[in-house]
């Protein structure tokens, strides 16, 4: 087996899938010859040629609307959009009609495709080139949401995300895109969309979180264990839909939460799990749970950029705050 | 009427200063006399020192992603040297020669350029946006600027800038039909490169030129070499006498060559080969003029290397000046959103305080 970062992972997901599946076609700016601006499909258009991993136009609506239209014609569209900064213009195509195809259809069409984007802070990167906006897309119906925060999860869930029979949004956090590398077997296996992960078992508080902030999280607990603090860290991986199964099981182990993430803290998605548990898990309760979150701030450029992002020292003050409360 | 001669259906471009630096004198305009001429030569000399320097300062880790203008010196400085003070100059990300004729510090652009919002504070008088990253949404800022002038009865024009990939994007036919609907004094300048990042131009569109789009909107389009000064000039000028007399706007596609990296994360080895970069060498916008200057015993080679000496160290000075000037203090995150700080807003900054008050504190910094 193979040790690969994130982004051979992705690259090797593609690959097999493309070899498998003659349907699968690739289309994005710069993802033909340069492939992609993080080399996501490096090397895939001179395996599988300019007709399946295609070079569009400048035009993020017209990527996603096109799309559409190449789905109910009969082909998988993998849609890159470059950052996720850059999705707004096709969110009328999402919203409008690649979510709403099947419903209004009553099934007569659907819209099997996947758009992936890199997305998140943490690498000094450009205006526009850092925010989290994953929960303006957990708050659209009819699409699906997968944020993979390691090698291995990326390629199952980027798997499970092409055979998806509805459009699923593949969100990769591109601050560890290559920071973490690790055993990823070659050949199929699928990381089941809808599924949360227990990362690190333990019984007395339970941290939420997902992509980039996972690896935060994980070191808050390292942390916080040498204080004796025990900490159950979830991997969400995918937000839409939410396994809200799987944190509500642990919060009734544990009765205190923490809930991370970089996204903006209003109507971001802690909310939501928070909403979840409280209908769920009420009683089970010890403390409120925290959250550690952005602020309801534009993510500020990269001299700012470390005092906005969660970090292991916030989110380990907050796991301490609920553990004392 | 240089757009009813050129006209870029009938495969006609602009174009007078040859690269060998010979042009047919009838078409200097009188304003641009030797002093002038060596002027705007003098801003695209000292572009260049910039751009080299931002490049040096990104890989010593002084600064983050830059986008370079090498090779479109040309392009940003024979335009913008069209602009009066009242005109507003609406950039995308590759106008650091226009946005410093217009006004703008290399202070103020370097500080961007090294993470900070403060490289967006323009003085009052300077009438620029901002660098804008998300490509072609520009475009409807410059025509609602133009349309203010033409509801105000203000005199007005606005400069819009924009890359060949920029063309492709919704909101810039969406700007140009707007601006051909209420006839705004709006000029459209299209820096055509020749990419977009990896992606060449001919696979933005099958248009067989850029400039032929206006056309559609009702308005002409003329296509210069992007390298000429004097042909960029030129027609920017009587674009933006046209604007100013109410006769609508116009778009001007500079076709020129991008020498350097799309940004200093790009590696373009990987879309271009050194025998193209080389031949466009042959064509670098700057040499041009300075062979021209030469011919009429203005430069030398001495006066050049003063020149770019100077230049060199007023760049590195701008550098020093904007790394003093960068601002690290975490309340500024919050402070800027509104005219007043609301309570949300106030509490979270309160938070971020605390909580860095406490990493000082704490031994290790981390947990
Ligand atoms: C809407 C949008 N999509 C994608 C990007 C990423 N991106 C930045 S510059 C660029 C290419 C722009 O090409 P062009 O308009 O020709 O201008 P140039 O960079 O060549 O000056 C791309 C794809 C972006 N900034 N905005």
């Amino acid at each position: 087996m193979a040790k690969l970062n994130m982004v051979e992972a992705l690259n090797l997901a593609l690959a097999e899938e493309m070899a498998r599946d003659p349907q699968i076609i690739l289309l994005g700016e710069d993802v033909g010859q340069l492939g992609g601006v993080f080399r996501v499909s490096d090397g895939l258009q001179a395996q599988f040629g300019p007709k399946r991993v295609i070079d569009t136009p400048l035009a993020e609506a017209a990527i996603v609307g096109t799309s559409l239209g190449l789905a109910v014609g009969g082909f998988k569209p993998v849609a890159e959009l470059q950052f996720m900064g850059f999705l707004y213009p096709a969110l009328d195509q999402i919203i409008s009609h690649i979510s709403r195809y099947r419903n209004r259809t009553r099934g007569r069409y659907s819209v099997p495709l996947v758009i992936r984007m890199p997305y998140g802070g943490g690498i000094h990167a450009p205006e526009h080139h850092s925010e989290s906006t994953e929960a303006l897309l957990a708050h659209i119906p009819g699409i699906k949401v997968a944020i993979p925060a390691t090698p291995y999860d990326a390629k199952g869930l980027l798997i499970s995300a092409l055979r998806d029979p509805d459009p699923v949004i593949f969100l990769e956090p591109k601050r560890i895109y290559r920071a973490i590398r690790e055993e990823v077997p070659a050949g199929e296996f699928t990381v089941p969309l809808g599924q949360a992960q227990i990362v690190r078992p333990g019984d007395q508080v339970t941290a939420v979180a997902w992509g980039s902030m996972v690896r935060e999280t994980l070191r808050a607990a390292e942390a916080v264990a040498e204080e004796g603090v025990s900490v159950e860290v979830i991997d969400l991986r995918t937000i839409s839909p939410m396994d809200d199964a799987t944190v509500v099981a642990s919060i009734q182990k544990t009765g205190r939460g923490v809930v991370v993430h970089e996204a903006c803290r209003t109507a971001g998605l802690g909310a939501e799990i928070i909403a979840r548990v409280n209908e769920k898990a009420f009683l089970s309760l010890a403390a409120p749970i925290e959250r550690v979150t952005g602020f309801d701030t534009i993510f500020p450029l990269l001299k700012l950029e470390e005092h906005y992002l969660p970090d292991a020292f916030r989110i380990s003050r907050a796991i301490r705050k609920v553990v004392n409360f | 009427m240089l757009w009813a001669e050129y006209d870029p259906l009938a495969n006609r471009r602009l174009a007078i200063l040859s690269p060998e630096g010979q042009m047919d004198e009838g078409w200097r305009p009188s304003e641009l006399d030797d002093e002038a001429l060596l002027h705007l030569y003098d801003r695209m000399v000292a572009l260049r020192q910039a751009d080299l320097l931002a490049l040096n300062l990104q890989r010593a880790g002084r600064m983050g992603t830059y986008a370079p203008t090498l090779g479109q010196e040309a392009a940003n400085i024979g335009s913008a040297a069209l602009l009066q003070a009242e005109d507003w100059l609406v950039p995308s990300f590759r106008e650091t020669g226009a946005m410093l004729l217009k006004g703008v510090s290399l202070k103020l652009i370097y500080l961007y350029w090294m993470g900070c919002e403060w490289g967006s504070h323009f003085p009052e008088e300077v009438r620029v946006l901002p660098i804008c990253a998300p490509v072609s949404t520009q475009t409807l800022h410059g025509v609602g600027l133009s349309w203010a002038a033409q509801l105000k009865g203000e005199n007005w024009v606005t400069l819009i800038y924009l890359g060949d990939g920029g063309t492709s994007k919704g909101d810039f036919h969406e700007a140009m039909n707007f601006a051909g609907t209420f006839q705004t004094p709006t000029v459209f300048f299209i820096q055509n490169n020749q990419f977009a990042i990896s992606v060449p131009r001919t696979r933005q569109t099958a248009s067989a030129t850029l400039a032929q789009k206006a056309i559609a909107y009702g308005f002409p389009g003329i296509q210069v070499d992007g390298n000429d000064l004097m042909a960029v000039y030129l027609a920017t000028r009587e674009a933006v006498a046209r604007a100013r007399a109410g006769q609508g706007p116009c778009l001007i596609e500079a076709q020129t060559y991008r020498m350097g990296p799309h940004t200093t994360a790009d590696d373009p080895t990987r879309y271009r080969s050194e025998a193209e970069l080389k031949t466009q060498e042959r064509f670098d916008p700057l040499l041009r003029v300075r062979l021209y200057l030469e011919n009429r015993g203005l430069v030398n080679p001495e006066t050049e290397a003063t020149r770019e000496a100077q230049h060199l160290k007023w760049a590195q000075e701008q550098a020093r000046e904007a790394e003093a000037a960068i601002s690290y203090n975490p309340d500024e995150i919050f402070d800027y959103h509104f005219a007043e700080l609301p309570p949300y807003l106030a509490e979270q900054k309160a938070y971020c305080q605390r909580f860095l008050a406490a990493k000082g504190e704490s031994a290790h910094g981390q947990a």
